[in-house]
């Protein structure tokens, strides 16, 4: 595989060569914001024309294909639209938490974002214990959200927020421990770490039944984590307005919106990351020829291309099942998703244990 | 593993530091432009809260279902729970049965925990 940390580092020792350390640290840093910025953006652009194409076939429709060449230039159009929308001050708000809000909530989406094991070499935030870091920051977005409906005193967003408030946190437990399921199957908390220990197959393939019930289980709490799909009641058009963000015109509600495309993404690369090898390409233990193809494909492209095909897993979600209400909500996160989470740490410790995964 | 880290910077915090910059940034950025083409026009009606068109009555930040309340101490225990078990879950290779038979015992408790506040009806949504 391509290391790509030879381009950092060349331009590290470019940079250094004619600037004192501090300058080149800050350089770096102003690029890594860049960076992170670009790809930010053209991911949330990407995701908004990805979900309406998909819910258009699911719908039978053809959805955007005026705007550019088969409606590509659409999300350009609606972002621009966003943008030169008026800011709208309503009066009885709490102004410095109003404003506070989209700030909490895109920290957090970007603090999370960083985190992901972007191809070989391209990981940006590398603490030993990554993956309680990204569980740690992707929770800041709750607050975000909560403050959003408090402050603007409104009894839909109140509603919306408290909802949101209740399930995100509830959904939090079974996020977290179908990771630790699979921390107990890596053996580090580390991100490329995790990613190293699945070259010889990844983890959905060698950890047996509960790494696949960990799975489905990550993947419908990761759903109600996005407050997406059939666990969307925070926003709910039909009762609500729209939940959180009813007060929220113009571009400050592009940021929600824009958080929860990116909330999508990164729920489906933490997927990626955990069960489906991060970076690692599909590898078959023996097949020196096959793995060796395998492996001139960039790491990025294996990367991204496993987080958008289980966004589109996640977006089928939504655009099939119908609304929960709050109390079957509540009772599938407790009653069902957490003992089978229970069980599942069990099975999986023991696989790991007495050896007998492959 | 220097190769690994990105730009050879090994201080993540400052790395992490970046990247909430940048969200900051990014917001501030997107709010200054948007300011700056967007149009404004002033109406009274037009700060009020929007709830179906009818005028508000009282005040919306009140007092709400303590139902919301239960789930978030449930959660709160839940999820201490979940940050003792991650130093465990990363070395239980290495830990074999006694660790297992070790952190049973502690596993066992919250289990009951569980088991009670089913019991007591706490997970009910009323």
């Amino acid at each position: 595989m391509f290391n790509f940390s030879i381009v950092t580092e060349w331009i590290h020792n470019l940079l250094a060569s004619f600037m004192p350390g501090w300058l080149t640290t800050t350089v770096e840093c102003v690029l890594i914001g860049v960076g992170l910025l670009l790809v930010y953006s053209l991911l949330a652009l990407f995701y908004i024309y990805y979900e309406r194409k998909i819910c258009a076939f699911i719908q039978c429709r053809l959805g955007p294909n005026r705007v550019g060449p088969m409606g590509l230039l659409q999300v350009f159009a609606d972002m621009f639209k966003m943008l030169i929308k008026e800011l709208i001050t309503i009066n009885n708000t709490d102004k410095f938490l109003f404003a506070l809000a989209p700030y909490l909530v895109i920290i957090a989406s970007m603090l999370s974002f960083a985190c992901l094991p972007w191809g070989n070499g391209l990981q940006v935030i590398n603490f030993n214990i990554g993956i309680f870091f990204l569980i740690a920051v992707s929770s800041i977005g709750v607050l975000g959200i909560l403050l959003a409906g408090w402050s603007s005193n409104n009894k839909y967003t109140l509603i919306g927020a408290m909802r949101s408030g209740a399930q995100m946190v509830s959904y939090e437990l079974s996020i977290g421990l179908s990771i630790i399921t699979m921390v107990c199957l890596a053996g580090t908390m580390s991100i490329p770490g995790i990613v190293e220990a699945q070259e010889n197959g990844w983890f959905i393939f060698t950890g047996h039944i509960p790494a696949i019930i960990a799975f489905i289980i990550y993947l419908i709490a990761g759903t109600a984590e996005t407050n997406r799909g059939p666990f969307d009641l925070p926003e709910a058009e039909s009762e609500l307005t729209a939940g959180y963000h009813t007060e929220y015109s113009g571009i400050h509600f592009g940021f929600f919106y824009l958080a929860e495309y990116l909330n999508l993404f990164i729920v489906s690369g933490v997927a990626a990351l955990l069960f489906f090898g991060g970076w690692m390409p599909f590898h078959v233990p023996g097949w020196e020829g096959f793995n060796d193809i395998m492996n001139y494909i960039p790491s990025p492209i294996w990367f991204i291309g496993k987080a958008i095909i289980i966004s589109a897993i996640i977006i089928w979600f939504k655009w099939t099942f119908p609304r929960l209400r709050i109390d079957q909500l509540l009772t599938l996160e407790w009653k069902y998703l957490l003992p089978i989470n229970l069980v599942n740490l069990v099975l999986m410790v023991l696989v790991v244990v007495y050896n007998l995964h492959f | 593993m220097t190769l690994l880290d990105i730009f050879g910077i090994q201080d993540n915090g400052l790395l992490a530091l970046t990247a909430a910059l940048t969200g900051a940034g990014l917001v501030f950025l997107a709010m200054w432009v948007a300011g700056l083409i967007s149009p404004r026009s002033f109406n009274p009606q037009k700060g009020e809260a929007y709830e179906c068109g009818i005028p508000t009555r009282g005040n919306s930040q009140t007092r709400f279902s303590v139902g919301y309340y239960l789930f978030a101490i449930l959660f709160l225990m839940f999820d201490v729970e979940t940050v003792f078990l991650f130093p465990w879950a990363v070395r239980v290779r290495e830990l074999g049965t006694d660790g297992l038979l070790s952190i049973a015992v502690f596993f066992g408790i919250l289990v009951l925990g569980l088991v009670y506040a089913w019991r007591k009806g706490a997970l009910e949504w009323k």
